[in-house]
């Protein structure tokens, strides 16, 4: 396939409205294979406006005389406004945007085309390898074990090639728990906390169906897990659903973990929204924020309704209590659903962020969300198809990741010290797994990435992220190492809307990053101020 | 005092409102004249003034004990749980007692002695001047007057003397129009924006009725429009809904006829009165108060208390009389039905968007003074300070005081101070400890001898001036000059720290407002130190041509390179620079938090693997 057949028209005139705050821009407009063009006139500024096409959500073509007009609405949530010149050229433009912006081929995606300047290819992809983390968990404790049955993904399609599990399971038994789970997401360890001496695990649902089959090797495994951990350690299965959805999930195939089988082992249910009625709450909440009209008791009603908030505070009281059974209690905690794939990686990677200070630093989040996210197997694709603003039904689309984001942004606030990373950090990660010239987020798992050859052949998020001109915009600079747990307030007056993402394009940011930089300033003058002081005495003795 | 009959109770639980498993302190109550005073067995101090009390309330016998609740004005709320019923019975009634008092000279202030001598009180006092202020705002000029008609208050008792007006409206016409307002409350300049010439004047409805007319008032009127050179008309905004002005007219009172007016530009905007504000806010506070709220009941609960939305609606129509005077340079008069509820708050909002100097420390205070005590809005009476009547205690100024706050979190660098110095002001509105908002009026004020008898709160905030400012503050920036909020809908927000200031287990865990203004605390000793070594090298190398140098100047580096940025984190830390050791943060805890009932599923043995291992409790603490 050929991007040219899918590009009608190649150029037009065309003026860009950018929303309130920023000037329009006037100039030609340019339909590419990935990008959408406006290049000013010779007499404006030379600087040329891009947009990837993928970014865009949802297209709208009006036309009215010999002009028409395009709104895109973007996945970022931004909302852009295209007046071109003719009625043709703003139909086939219209069209352009619409087939190229939803093409569903991996490897003709932009990744595969892009070669920034200063990056080298294969950079930062073997940063997170999950043997880098084992090293970690050897350090720690001796009852795990890096197991690499997986390593042609045929135990399970969405795992990585090496998994950590208990020392004490071979890999035979490995692949026959595999059957008994779904989609064979088999336990395998999350998080190690060595200061209790207690694990997090993760899986997917065991498949004990209508008959209520049980598996010796399923039952061997967590025996074996508390086994491994603090003598007399408990343990606690958080399913993220209702008992009854649990339940009625055996009539699928599904179901949850018997308590007769699981001797140690309790069961805690905590529904998490996920899925379509996540996907809708987001929806509503987008919509809501982009109605700068409404009064206020219109807008507040909106806010209960779409109920994102109490999603918020559901998944972060999850976590905590996740957190909370290791820390306090001194138990294991293996956490799943159904598929194990969505908020079962909510709960793990927040649980840790709770818990681990070395989770909270720039390369220790990125490490966080390469693991417990990209490789764990979300299937980023297939839920940021899509984000609010698209006409087509949803399939399989769902702020999953959006939800973890907004969990970490409202722990961040609670505790502003704490975290390395700042809000610029939480929003890059958001813009890119929707739409990305990295190849970070593409694919569903570790299986797809290999067939498309993904680490070779695109540049990595990290690398583009971890160059020094960025840090300013994605760093706290008022970070300072916590060793201690946080706790957050998950009472609904502690939780407040993400402005920064969810207003971030309606709202006038200047006030806010005036004061942003201030900070900065006052940060830096620190250093400066400290750092100049053995200058000073150093001078001294050289009189 | 003949109120007290028991002063200390022993084995009293304060029951923390917000945490789970009814996690609570045991400790000792104490009764004093002025304050209730519960110290834990940490041996940590939570005080209570009496004046605070809104209500006290006993519940239900229980077995552990008589339960004690009592409501504070600055929002705290604690629940005692008293061994003893006769004891309960005893501090409640006591309480009930002390907390209402009949008489002004009851108040603390009247028996608050901060050790200070006559002089010294008498220049706290001085320290704002509001002679000073008018001459700062350019006051008086060609065209506007000190009038002395209010010398006795005389023509109205609610006003201070000092009143500035047109210089071409004369006594009589002053005296006309007096008598055709409600209590008397002429038009007078509030504010006078020196470079527009435009003025911000402030009165009280008129009593038009349906038909009748006053020509001095419409005079005046006319009088304030050609004070202004720049501009022929003047708006004249009545800060009520349509619907309660145009109900007034049947009472004799009401609005401005355009058609009697020359050059007026009418306009409504629609603030609710006192009673509905007061139960707007008692609405909010039980939806917020309650245990175990939900995220989807704290949102229906701030919709249908309305509040938000009348916060909106004051700081909008500030934003109206901001962008009169700077866009059209017209002056603007503004009154709702007395014309000490509403126009004071959305006159000195209004005077805070235009003027950067009210955004200092000390131009708050002053603006405060301005347009709120003497102009006689009825402190003693929406504060309740006294026994008195339950319908004219109304969360008023509370609500520009938290206008203001939303202005803070809009222009984060336009305000020296902070959030705390708000907090601080709102506890003294209704602590009575200093003689500033006693009292309904100037005239009251003067008959109460305030001035000789109590003390001004303004001294006491510029000593610890620190803790109240702002480490963003930016005064150069000329972009801040008037600030155009924007006021659409998601802007405003729960101000949790107001309502739930007691609550700790509700705030941020770390502040990242201590580290900045420490940091720059540092940043400037620093610098200081840096300048004084550098000088001292120059000295040195003009002394001692062949440069050996004493042991001396090295020392005097600072010794201890600054460690302050790690040791303020995690320890106790402050949330607010406030005084209140119950807003100390130390490392959170899981047990602070609600999601922490959950516990108990852990600590419950699982019947089916019951082992004595797995019995044994753990302390989650």
């Amino acid at each position: 396939m050929e991007f040219s057949e899918l590009i009608r028209t190649g150029q037009a005139q065309a003026e860009l409205l950018r929303g309130p705050e920023a000037p329009p821009l006037r100039g030609t407009l340019c339909v590419t294979g990935h990008h959408l063009l406006l290049s000013p006139g010779p007499q404006a500024t030379p600087d040329l406006w891009l947009l990837l096409l993928r970014s865009v959500d949802s297209i709208e073509k009006r036309v009215a005389g010999d002009c028409g007009t395009i709104t895109l609405r973007c996945k970022d949530l931004r909302v852009l406004q295209l007046d071109i010149e003719g009625v043709e050229a703003t139909l086939n433009i219209a069209r352009s945007i619409e087939a190229l912006s939803s093409l569903e081929s991996v490897i003709t995606s932009f990744p595969f085309f892009y070669r920034p300047k200063g990056l080298r290819l294969g950079d930062a992809w073997h940063f997170h390898p999950p043997e880098r983390y084992y090293k970690r968990v050897a350090r720690e404790t001796n009852a795990w074990r890096l197991s690499e049955a997986n390593e042609d993904f045929s135990l399970c399609p969405s795992y990585p090639r090496a998994v950590i599990v208990p020392r004490a399971v071979n890999d035979d038994a490995l692949a026959l728990t595999a059957r008994f789970r779904q989609g064979g997401r088999f336990p395998v360890l999350s998080y190690h906390h060595a200061p209790s001496r207690t694990v997090l695990l993760r899986s997917s649902q065991p498949l004990i169906g209508p008959q209520k089959r049980r598996c010796a090797e399923d039952e061997a495994l967590l025996r074996a897990v508390l086994a491994g951990s603090r003598p007399g350690a408990r343990g606690f299965i958080v399913d993220t659903r209702s008992a009854q959805t649990a339940k009625q999930a055996r009539m699928t195939g599904g179901g949850t973990e018997a308590k007769a089988a699981y001797p140690g082992w309790k069961r805690l249910h905590r529904p998490l929204e996920r899925g379509r009625p996540l996907q809708e709450s987001f929806v509503h909440l987008v919509e809501a924020c982009g109605d700068l009209e409404q009064s206020m008791d219109h807008w507040l009603s909106r806010l209960a309704g779409c109920r994102w908030l109490a999603h918020v505070k559901e998944a972060l009281s999850t976590a905590c209590l996740a957190a909370q059974g290791m820390e306090r209690e001194g138990a294991c905690i293996l956490v799943h659903g159904a598929e194990g794939t969505d908020s079962t990686l909510v709960v793990t990677s927040l649980a840790q962020l709770i818990l681990d200070p070395s989770s909270r630093t720039m390369a220790g989040f990125q490490e966080l969300v390469e693991r417990e996210w990209i490789q764990a197997g979300h299937p980023f694709q297939l839920r940021c198809a899509h984000s609010a603003f698209s006409h087509a039904r949803p399939k399989h689309e769902a702020p999953t990741f959006l939800l973890f984001l907004d969990c970490v942004w409202q722990l961040g606030r609670q505790f502003p010290l704490s975290l390395e990373f700042g809000e610029g950090m939480l929003l890059a990660l958001f813009d890119h797994a929707y739409a990305s010239p990295f190849g970070t987020f593409l694919c569903n798992s570790e299986q797809e990435r290999c067939l498309c050859e993904v680490r070779t052949r695109t540049h990595s998020l990290w690398s583009g992220l971890n160059q020094l001109k960025e840090q300013r915009k994605l760093r706290n600079p008022l970070y300072v190492p916590n060793p201690l747990a946080l706790w957050p307030s998950v009472e609904p007056q502690s939780l407040r809307l993400w402005q920064g993402l969810f207003l971030r394009w309606t709202r006038p940011p200047e006030p806010s990053e005036a004061a942003w930089e201030k900070v900065w300033q006052i940060v830096t003058d620190q250093e400066k101020t400290e750092g100049s002081q053995p200058t000073v005495s150093a001078s001294e003795l050289q009189l | 005092m003949e109120h007290i009959r028991t002063t200390k109770v022993e084995q009293v639980k304060l029951l923390d409102r917000f945490s789970s498993s009814n996690k609570a302190l045991t400790g000792t109550l104490y009764l004093t004249a002025t304050h209730l005073l519960f110290i834990d067995f940490h041996q940590k101090e939570t005080w209570i003034l009496h004046h605070h009390i809104a209500s006290v309330e006993k519940l239900a016998l229980t077995t552990s004990g008589c339960p004690l609740v009592i409501q504070c004005k600055n929002f705290r709320t604690v629940h005692f749980i008293v061994p003893r019923e006769r004891d309960c019975h005893d501090i409640y009634n006591s309480l009930l007692q002390l907390s209402k008092q009949a008489k002004y000279e009851d108040l603390y202030a009247f028996s608050y002695n901060p050790k200070q001598n006559d002089s010294e009180r008498l220049r706290g006092w001085q320290l704002i001047d509001l002679a000073e202020e008018y001459q700062r705002m350019g006051v008086p000029n060609s065209n506007w007057q000190l009038s002395d008609a209010n010398r006795d208050y005389k023509i109205c008792e609610t006003y201070p003397k000092e009143l500035y007006v047109p210089r071409i409206a004369s006594k009589p016409i002053i005296v006309g129009s007096s008598k055709f307002r409600s209590k008397g409350r002429f038009p007078v300049l509030s504010y006078y924006h020196q470079s527009k010439e435009a003025a911000i004047c402030r009165c009280s409805q008129p009593l038009s009725g349906f038909s009748a007319r006053c020509l001095e008032d419409e005079h005046l009127l006319q009088a304030i429009s050609k004070a202004n050179p720049a501009n022929h008309y003047m708006y004249v905004v009545d800060t009520r809904p349509r619907l309660n002005a145009m109900a007034n007219r049947a009472a004799g009172k009401g609005y401005e006829n355009e058609d009697n007016y020359s050059n007026i530009r009418f306009q409504f905007v629609g603030i609710e009165n006192i009673h509905v504000m007061r139960s707007s806010l008692q609405r909010l506070l039980e939806v917020s108060g309650t245990r175990g709220l939900s995220v989807g009941d704290l949102y229906s609960g701030l919709q249908s208390s309305g509040w938000l939305r009348h916060v909106q609606a004051v700081l909008g129509a500030a934003v109206v009389l901001a962008k009169a005077v700077t866009t059209e340079s017209a002056s603007v008069l503004v009154h709702c039905s007395d014309g000490w509820d509403r126009t004071s708050q959305v006159c000195s909002l209004g005077s805070l968007l235009l003027d950067p100097y009210y955004r200092t420390v000390r131009g708050f205070m002053v603006l405060i003074e301005k347009d709120w005590i003497s102009f006689g809005h009825k402190f003693s009476e929406r504060c309740g300070h006294l026994d008195g009547d339950p319908k004219e205690v109304s969360p008023v100024f509370t609500q520009f005081l938290e206008c203001v706050w939303h202005l803070t979190e809009q222009f984060p660098q336009a305000f020296e101070f902070n959030e705390a110095f708000l907090l601080q002001i709102h506890e003294h509105i209704h602590s009575c400890q200093f003689g500033n908002f006693i009292g309904n009026c100037q005239k009251e004020r003067e008959e109460l001898k305030l001035k000789e008898k109590t003390y001004s709160l303004w001294p006491f905030l510029l000593e610890d001036r620190v803790k109240y400012l702002n480490p963003l503050y930016q005064p150069q920036a000329q972009e801040f000059a008037v600030l155009e909020p924007n006021t659409v809908s998601f802007n405003f927000k729960f101000w949790r720290n107001m309502y739930h200031q007691f609550d700790r287990t509700l705030h941020p865990r770390q502040s990242v407002f201590n580290i900045i203004a420490n940091m720059n605390e540092q940043n400037k000793q620093l610098e200081n130190d840096i300048k004084d070594l550098e000088s001292q090298i120059k000295q040195c190398k003009n002394k001692q041509a062949d440069g050996v140098l004493t042991k001396e100047l090295l020392n005097s580096v600072r010794p201890e390179s600054p460690t302050l940025k790690t040791s303020l984190c995690f320890k106790e830390q402050t949330l607010l620079p406030g005084n209140d050791a119950l807003r100390t943060i130390d490392s959170s805890n899981p047990a602070d938090n609600r999601y922490s009932e959950y516990a108990e599923e852990f600590s419950k043995p699982d019947p089916a693997v019951v082992s004595l291992e797995y019995g044994v409790a753990r302390m989650t603490c």
